[in-house]
């Protein structure tokens, strides 16, 4: 309960359009949180509303049991890392980092000291003296985390921290981000549209669509059991199939090829597509469905297959999930 | 448009057959930068060599010899005149230059940083220009009647009862002559420093507050630092045409202070033009040194 982060009806209105439409959410102490959704969808809004770079409209942010809705960024508890980092140009690394002491008028050799402490947690103390211009993007990322840690946060707000990365580094960077999370036992909040990375990293997934938060759980859950054809859409590898008892979302790896007769569904393939551990085959249903089957590429190359042949395709009723939306 | 027979230098999708009558690369390059070097070195280069060259002649009453002597250099040096007006030179350079960073600064700032739509930004950064669509002379002559003995200013002043008597200072002073630079010359300090402040990611002023920082912290450490090649740009603007100019001088100073301009033009109407030359020569070098030592400060290469 000490740093736990709560929305209560938070509502962000540009003139009349509605970016954020009244949500509650309790973001657990400690907790690694990915606020996930398409661009537009309100999850940057409300991290910038929770930093307070952004005026709430409606509703408010409680943290720690205090309602900071209205404080200035610095005097929340909370600290942003910005898309692009924000580094000051004209500053040194070591000088981005000590900003905030610098600010608060702490001398020079004590905020030296902090800084250099800051960034030896990340791994950037024999580069202090570079300007950011000097860096590279995981490097940038580094001191930008390091100059958001060092106003020692509840909470720290992370907007799109990978974007800027190339795929390769990104990886790396978010194995870093969960470890220092886990090191310093801050909440951690990450805006991503990635789903690859929120699944990877979040101990809670918030997926937000048009300005409302569509299902919000443990990562396991959202991926096993999305509740809307939009999360199951979005959080990817489930295909939404229309059938007379309703719509459902299923796991296209949880879907088996058999012969017509013993099918829930059939019809003809489409596609193949070779993925390596895997292979997606593309099947046209009935009603002008498309439904995507992941086979092992031992299954597969086990009983090959054609594109253009009719096949059936059946699932275990306990891995179709029933969609409310 | 076949890719093999393009040369892998020519990065231009140019039909294959014209390939080969192409120019060398290097040769292109020089053609594209005669135009602007033969304008330059005709109407910029060869008449500041001529100046130097006169500036060493002989003059006498009525008429000028070519020569190589020092004497006029050694007229200007032995003179105390030319201390005193390259003093005064100074002094109008630099108070208008703290006048114009201030007005500059503060006009940029607001365009930039609290108007937030760009129409609104586009609409009042014209009608800064606007005063600038009639001649310097105009603008600078437009103060007289409001600065004059019973001008506007003083006639106001004496009706609300502020002074018994019209301010003497106000016209024909060093204060009127400063007025008009600033009047005239503000602009291109805003201009500058309002495009340096375009380009300030505004996600750095995020951070700074993010980081505790008040508005006054923010704009001294994170926006007055990152503006500094805009100053800079604009600071030369300023400080070249003050210490170039000579008419504001003369028409706002009533004829009663001097700068070197004024020097120079004096000169002129005397046709003594080696010793107008020369002072020209002198002027320039100290010009130059002036951006010299303040490129030294600021590094203005990414602005251009």
């Amino acid at each position: 309960m000490k740093s736990d982060l709560e929305l209560v009806n938070v509502t962000k209105r540009y003139g009349e359009t509605v970016a954020v439409k009244s949500i509650n959410h309790h973001f657990r102490s400690g907790s690694y949180a990915c606020l996930l959704g398409p661009s537009g969808c309100g999850k940057s809004t409300t991290l910038r509303m929770i930093a307070g770079h952004e005026s709430v409209s409606d509703g408010s942010i409680v943290l720690a049991g205090r309602d900071v809705s209205h404080l200035p960024p610095a005097k929340r508890g909370t600290a942003m890392m910005f898309q692009s980092y924000a580094l000051f140009p004209h500053l040194s690394v070591a000088d981005n980092v000590s900003f905030s002491l610098k600010m608060k008028g702490i001398d020079a050799a004590k905020r030296r000291a902090r800084a250099m402490e800051m960034l030896e947690l990340v791994d950037m103390a024999k580069l202090g003296d570079r300007l950011p211009a000097q860096l590279s993007g995981g490097q940038q990322q580094r001191v930008a985390l390091a100059r958001a840690l060092i106003t020692e946060p509840q909470v720290l707000l992370l907007d799109e921290p990978l974007s800027a990365l190339d795929p390769f580094l990104r990886i790396r960077m978010r194995a870093e981000l969960k470890k220092l999370q886990r090191e310093t036992g801050i909440t951690f909040i990450h805006v991503t549209h990635g789903q690859d990375e929120a699944l990877a990293l979040a101990d809670e997934i918030v997926v937000m669509n048009n300005a409302v938060i569509e299902q919000a759980g443990p990562a396991r859950e959202i991926f096993d059991a999305p509740r809307t054809a939009f999360v199951a859409r979005f959080i990817g590898a489930h295909n939404v199939i229309a059938l007379p008892e309703g719509k459902v979302a299923l796991r296209s790896d949880a879907i088996q090829l058999t012969d017509a007769q013993a099918a829930q569904l059939s019809g003809r393939i489409t596609a193949i597509e070779y993925q390596g551990t895997h292979v997606a085959l593309t099947a046209m249903v009935a009603g002008e469905q498309e439904v995507t089957v992941l086979l092992t590429d031992k299954e597969f190359f086990g009983a090959p297959r054609e594109t253009g042949e009719a096949i059936g395709l059946a699932w275990d009723a306990r891995s179709a999930h029933a969609l409310s939306a | 448009m076949t890719a093999e027979t393009d040369t892998p230098t020519a990065s231009s999708a140019a039909p294959a057959a014209r390939v080969g009558r192409r120019l060398p690369a290097a040769m292109v390059a020089w053609l594209q930068a005669a135009p602007l070097a033969l304008v330059l070195g005709a109407f910029l280069v060869l008449p500041i060599i001529m100046i130097v060259i006169v500036s060493f002649w002989g003059a006498t009453e009525y008429s000028i010899y070519p020569a190589f002597q020092f004497d006029n250099y050694q007229f200007l040096f032995g003179s105390p005149v030319t201390y005193k007006v390259f003093f005064n030179t100074f002094k109008y350079a630099l108070i208008t230059w703290a006048a114009t960073l201030l007005i500059g600064f503060t006009v940029a700032y607001f365009l930039a940083f609290h108007v937030r739509s760009l129409t609104w930004q586009v609409a009042l950064f014209l009608l800064c220009t606007i005063p600038f669509w009639t001649s310097n002379i105009i603008r600078m002559i437009s103060w007289i009647p409001f600065l004059g003995r019973n001008g506007i200013a003083n006639s106001t002043l004496i009706s609300w009862g502020v002074i018994d008597e019209p301010l003497e200072w106000l016209l024909f002073s060093d204060f009127s002559v400063i007025l008009a630079f600033v009047h005239l010359y503000t602009l291109f300090m805003v201009v500058p420093i309002f495009n340096t402040m375009m380009r300030i990611d505004r996600s750095l002023i995020e951070a700074s507050y993010d980081a505790g920082a008040t508005g006054w912290q923010t704009l001294w450490h994170v926006i007055v630092p990152l503006t500094k090649p805009g100053i800079m740009i604009g600071t030369i603007f300023v400080i070249t045409l003050v210490m170039g100019d000579f008419i504001t001088v003369r028409f706002m100073s009533g004829s009663q202070s001097a700068n070197v301009g004024r020097l120079i033009s004096n000169d002129i109407g005397l046709l003594q033009y080696p010793s107008a030359a020369a002072t020209a020569v002198v002027l320039l070098i100290t010009v130059l040194l002036v951006i010299g030592i303040l490129l030294r400060f600021v590094n203005i290469r990414k602005e251009l």
